[in-house]
């Protein structure tokens, strides 16, 4: 009896650090994942649930939600303000996209290593670096109407001014460009870093064959570069998607609503003066997320097959 | 390199780059410089009409101006008591779940990075609505701790990204020897993987620090009142009360700009080196 007893005890003693000892390999990562699961499935992943689930009531925030099936998607097919948000964000998709080649130049041109290069790339990165807020005053002082640089710059030009950002014919693509000045910036450092890793070697071999200028750059330069234009392909097409503090900042949306996108027109209709109609809202969050999703899945194919060839 | 070496270009060529580089530099900070420029004038020179041409005189009244008669200070503040503890939430968070998806091979462990990943690029919009709920269903509308924790969540995708790839690319026979002689885990992620992630944990914390301290959405969303609003929120608001009156906004501007600018020029190796992770491999 005493024996056996002593030996449970024994065995209990051995086996408790057993288990861990045994498992620790197997728990440990849930432990270390733990906290940023559950942060993150507590404020992105359950959100993107609820916003869904949200699109299909009524409900103003306070009082009670009434189920209303596809009628906010419905209405949306019918609202003007929709359309035009959707169309000034392909705009902005498109016209973003310059920001790509843009920055590659801007690296090509700086990638030199004359006395001072350093300082001149920092600052050219600079607007990057500034808050969205302050790049938005900044250029609403730029095109500000009969005092502002480029007010006057078009009046020299062409005799009349312009109100870029009162005058619904232009005043999206005067904000896209306020928002490629700090993009440009951002895929010319990608460029640069990239840059710095082309392989030398390569480049004198094809020298060598009287490879020359675009030649170059096109078959030699820009495949060793592709890691580079990926990501900043990506952060170009998910920066031009989720444009709303330039809007936000310049326009208000306006004039007229002219200048609104997705992003703007949601936090417009669930969130603002105009009305708490979140359900309403959230439906246009879902028709923004569906068009991103299409842009994420390729991306995370595209990495999952890189992860997959390592 | 690419391109050609300038030194080795004609003597004209060499010329004409080094005439280049200030002024695509000037023409390409235009718009800034024009704005610092106006933030030292006094009003009089607005006033007449004086626009481009240096100020009569050099008016940092402008900046007292800013500070006396309106809020930017405590909103300053704000925005460090929103932006610091941010840094420090989601980089510990993320070095403990970068080393789980980098070091432990299961079943949903890429699953489980993507899925951090793809949070990531989502829009805000579709996190609007249920995060205001839940963050004024817990009493933390319009609080410091309710966009801090906000914030933190959702760094901490971008975050166990960065970590994950760093953490991968450290010898891994380093952790296989300690586990050979009986260390157990967390011994091996404190005294062995976390000394070596002090370069990743210096450029993640700059470049948080900046993206935070610009955030201009969230803050609209999660505050409301002066008490609250980090400085991105509050110019716009300010910016509603300064009506034409351009040498405050544009003083206002630049002070806000400031402490990420100094961030970056203070740390730009790790700022840039944070930003371009990946930008080389895979």
């Amino acid at each position: 009896m005493t024996g056996s007893a002593t030996t449970a005890i024994a065995g209990t003693r051995t086996q408790r650090p057993g288990i861990w000892k045994r498992n620790q390999r197997a728990l440990a990562p849930w432990l270390f994942l733990a906290p940023g699961i559950a942060m993150f499935a507590l404020y992105v992943i359950y959100p993107i649930v609820a916003s869904m689930w949200l699109s299909f009531y009524d409900w103003d925030g306070l009082g009670a939600k009434t189920w209303l099936g596809l009628e906010n998607y419905v209405e949306l097919f019918d609202d003007d303000a929709f359309y035009t948000s959707l169309y000034n964000n392909i705009i902005w998709l498109v016209l973003y996209m310059l920001a790509v080649p843009a920055g590659l130049f801007v690296a090509l041109f700086l990638n030199q290593t004359v006395t001072g290069i350093r300082i001149y790339k920092s600052l050219f990165f600079f607007p990057f670096v500034i808050s969205q807020v302050v790049v938005g005053l900044i250029f609403s002082w730029f095109y500000a109407p009969n005092f502002g640089l480029f007010y006057n710059l078009i009046e020299w030009l062409t005799g009349t001014g312009v109100a870029v950002l009162a005058d619904d014919r232009y005043v999206t693509y005067g904000i896209i460009a306020a928002g490629l000045w700090p993009q440009i910036a951002y895929c010319m450092i990608l460029y640069l870093t990239g840059l710095n890793n082309v392989a030398p070697d390569q480049i004198e071999a094809a020298r060598l064959d009287g490879a020359k200028g675009w030649k170059m750059l096109w078959h030699i330069i820009l495949p060793q570069l592709r890691p580079a234009t990926f990501i900043a392909v990506v952060v170009t097409v998910i920066g031009a998607l989720r444009s709303f503090d330039l809007v936000s900042i310049m326009t208000d949306g306006g004039p007229y609503g002219s200048s609104r996108v997705l992003s703007f027109y949601m936090f417009e209709q669930a969130l603002s003066e105009y009305g708490f109609r979140m359900g309403y809202g959230a439906a246009i969050a879902v028709i923004l997320f569906a068009i991103m999703m299409v842009f994420i899945s390729g991306f995370i194919w595209k990495m999952v097959r890189d992860e997959r060839g390592l | 390199m690419v391109p050609k070496p300038i030194e080795h270009a004609a003597p004209s060529t060499q010329v004409l780059y080094k005439v280049a580089l200030p002024v695509a530099l000037i023409l390409w900070l235009l718009p800034l410089l024009g704005v610092a420029m106006t933030s030292l004038k006094p009003s009089s020179d607005l006033a007449a009409g004086n626009y481009f041409g240096l100020p009569s005189y050099i008016a940092f009244s402008n900046y007292a101006d800013v500070f006396t008669n309106s809020p930017i200070a405590k909103y300053i503040l704000n925005s460090f008591k929103v932006t610091i503890p941010t840094v420090i939430g989601a980089v510990a968070i993320s070095c403990l779940s970068g080393f789980a998806l980098a070091v432990y091979r299961f079943r949903m462990n890429l699953l489980i990075f993507f899925l951090f990943v793809a949070g990531n690029f989502v829009p805000f919009q579709i996190l609007m609505v249920p995060v205001r709920d839940l963050t004024v269903s817990t009493g933390l509308y319009n609080t410091i701790t309710g966009l801090a924790l906000f914030h933190i969540a959702f760094q901490s995708g971008f975050c166990t990204l960065f970590m994950r790839n760093f953490i991968k690319g450290l010898p891994f026979e380093l952790i296989e020897s300690a586990r050979v002689e009986g260390v157990s885990e967390f011994r091996i992620f404190w005294y062995i993987v976390l000394p070596l992630m002090r370069p990743a944990i210096a450029a993640l914390s700059v470049l948080v620090f900046t993206f935070i301290w610009n955030d201009y959405f969230w803050a609209t969303v999660l505050t409301t009142s002066a008490e609250t609003q980090p400085v991105t929120a509050g110019l716009y608001s300010l910016n509603g009360q300064w009506i034409a009156q351009w040498q405050l906004v544009s003083a206002g501007s630049i002070i806000a700009a400031m402490p990420p600018v100094l961030m970056f020029f203070l740390m730009q190796k790790h700022f840039i080196a944070g930003l371009t992770l990946g930008a080389t491999k895979g």
